[in-house]
């Protein structure tokens, strides 16, 4: 991905034109009506969130289907699929910065913007299964009157670190990227409403060059440690399970094949985003198909890295020849639970074949069907991770079922709404297109063009 | 008058000409320059000898205290409170790598960008430059190259006349 592709905006339009253009989707809203349906289907799933947590909050986690042995189900699955999705805002905002790959320009705002809702929703998540949420400082290292510390040799201590940094950086990282475009909003703004929200924003950004200078450096450096620490967020959320004696999940290959998986099912979510985007605010001229081919391609490379994982998880099965994990391998291909096995098979891998040809990558709507069974793929492999693990385990004593009740449903899909509406309002109130990155890109094309 | 003012703007249609204009008036012996654009432009730090930043320093140094941090923390923790799970060791460095990486990255980063944000003097309500008339381009589609007025070569009409001559579509004096 580091050779750049010839051309890939239009080279006939005008920076101004496209800065207008940008800066007019927040200030001059074109698509108010979709734009307010959206919302309202929106508001109405985040509505069933807080239904849902008050619920839980009043009547305990014993509401959702879990209960000894599978006593991590839909949280735990949930939270690590909205995690893996908030991580390809990163890798393709911070990864492609590094390598030089400009057309991430046109995506990378919203893609960063994806992961800090994303990475709220999957936080949300841990909290809820805690069981007593009010004792959630307990995790912190303060000096206790009880004397007693977080205990820093678990992966469950870990996790609460690896999270909050994630999505600290990640947020630093969005909004410095946006400065220079809430500035530009700003000299465009004519209403007194929004030159006081961009003024103030914009933190009295004027382009200055010594400015710029400073600015990239820590825009990049900071791009630089964002790539490591996505793979080690990824790598410690698969700890979670692999540090675990549990067959199925006591294996090295997990942090790899976590981390390809999350790239996989974000990028697909990148996809489905970026393809709304463009239909919903006639941004053909900024995405165009040859951005739906490039993301095509990196679409199907994580994906077959991905089946790559899948292939040695039954290798290291096998390989070990231990009694359990090949009961646990048994139960994944055969037990109660194969459909989840089956079904992640097929959703992540049999449409994804289509993006072998240029012709389905570069059409929009396939490649957001194909992109929606990625994302439905990845959500069911985790479920089969955590059940096909958990309701069989060494002793036949402790082998159980499980079965997601009203809560659980309601739950997962009040997230979706914590993800929407806030996207939403992004969506409305901010450029979502990097506007000066396009900008930049679009003069080094027209320059190239006049040699 | 003249020492009033912050300094003379001029505007350029792209930034070749005002890579153009910034080298001519390096040789025409301004030293106190600034130019105000939309994007990053290749080349003019060098042709304003610009400083290289350090952030890059203040981000080593950053990540060096969240490491620290982390590690002592984590000693001291297990210091105070030692919990034996089946003989491990109590200062197991391999399991203390995870918060140690976490926070390194996490003070490193917040460490850069406050730098930035530090030295460019932001956040910052209002500067002379916005007073301009035409500066609300330089955030679009225009290039602009400003002539500070406390450089020792700066004379409003002078400095004007070199403008003019350097290709600007545009000159103007900006109050300070």
């Amino acid at each position: 991905m580091t050779d750049r592709i010839a051309d890939i905006l239009p080279p006939d339009q005008s920076l101004g034109r496209v800065s207008d253009q940008l800066t007019g989707i927040p200030l001059h809203f074109p698509a108010r009506r979709r734009w307010w349906i959206a919302m309202i289907v929106a508001s109405g799933l985040l509505l069933l969130l807080v239904i849902s947590t008050t619920a839980l909050f009043t009547r305990g986690v014993g509401i959702w289907g879990i209960n000894i042995p599978v006593n991590w189900a839909f949280a735990i699955h949930n939270y690590v699929w909205w995690l893996g999705i908030g991580h390809a805002g990163t890798l393709i905002s911070a990864l492609l910065l590094l390598t030089g790959s400009e057309w991430r320009n046109s995506l990378n705002r919203f893609a960063e913007t994806m992961t800090l809702f994303a990475v709220i929703c999957a936080g949300i998540y841990p909290v809820l299964h805690l069981g007593r949420p009010w004792y959630l400082y307990w995790m912190f290292p303060y000096p206790a009157t009880m004397g007693v510390w977080p205990q820093f040799r678990s992966p469950l201590e870990w996790d609460i670190w690896a999270v909050l940094t994630y999505l600290t950086v990640s947020l630093a990282f969005w909004y410095t990227g946006l400065i220079p475009d809430l500035a530009a909003a700003r000299d465009r703004a004519k209403r007194r409403g929004w030159q006081i929200f961009f003024g103030i924003t914009a933190l009295g950004w004027r382009g200055s060059a010594p400015h710029w200078q400073r600015w990239s450096q820590a825009y990049r450096l900071t791009a630089g440690l964002a790539v490591p620490l996505v793979v080690s967020v990824h790598s410690e959320v698969s700890l979670l399970f692999a540090a675990g004696q549990i067959p199925g999940w006591h294996s090295t290959i997990f942090p790899p094949y976590f981390v390809l998986g999350a790239a996989f099912s974000g990028f697909a979510m990148v996809a489905i985003i970026a393809i709304a985007l463009r239909s919903l605010f006639g941004l053909g001229n900024l995405v165009t198909d040859d951005h739906l081919d490039v993301l095509g391609k990196v679409l199907l490379a994580c994906g077959l890295m991905t089946g790559y994982g899948y292939l040695f998880e039954v290798f290291d099965a096998l390989y070990s020849g231990g009694a359990h994990e090949m009961q646990t391998l048994s139960d994944r291909l055969i037990g109660a639970y194969a459909w989840t096995y089956w079904g992640a098979i097929v959703f992540n891998f049999v449409p994804l074949q289509g993006l072998w040809w240029r012709t389905i990558r570069r059409s929009g709507w396939m490649l957001l069907l194909i992109s929606i069974s990625v994302v439905i793929g990845m959500w069911l492999e985790r479920y089969m991770i955590l059940v096909t693990s958990l309701y069989r385990d060494f002793v036949v004593s402790s082998w159980g079922a499980f079965t997601p009740t009203f809560w659980d449903w309601s739950t997962y899909l009040g997230t979706i709404g914590l993800f929407l509406v806030p996207f939403l309002l992004a969506i409305r109130f901010i450029p979502m297109i990097s506007i000066f990155e396009s900008e930049e890109l679009l003069h080094e094309e027209q320059e190239a063009r006049r040699g | 008058m003249a020492k009033r003012s912050f300094g003379l703007l001029g505007e350029f249609e792209n930034p070749e000409a005002l890579l153009a204009a910034a080298r001519k008036a390096r040789e025409a012996g301004y030293r106190k320059l600034d130019a105000f654009t939309p994007f990053p432009i290749e080349g003019l730090a060098k042709i304003l000898r610009l400083p290289t930043p350090r952030i890059s320093v203040v981000g080593l140094v950053g990540g060096l205290t969240g490491a620290a941090l982390a590690l002592l923390m984590q000693f001291y923790v297990n210091y105070d409170y030692p919990l034996d799970v089946g003989g491990r060791p109590l200062y197991a460095l391999s399991a203390f790598a995870v918060v140690v990486f976490e926070l390194t990255i996490l003070v490193s980063a917040l460490a850069m960008i406050m730098a930035m944000l530090w030295q460019n003097g932001l956040p910052r309500l209002n500067h002379p430059v916005f007073g301009a008339r035409h500066i609300e381009r330089a955030s679009k589609d225009r290039f602009f190259l400003c002539v500070l007025a406390d450089d020792a070569a700066f004379d409003a009409d002078r400095t004007a006349v070199f403008l003019q001559d350097a290709g600007a579509l545009s000159i103007e004096l900006v109050p300070s």
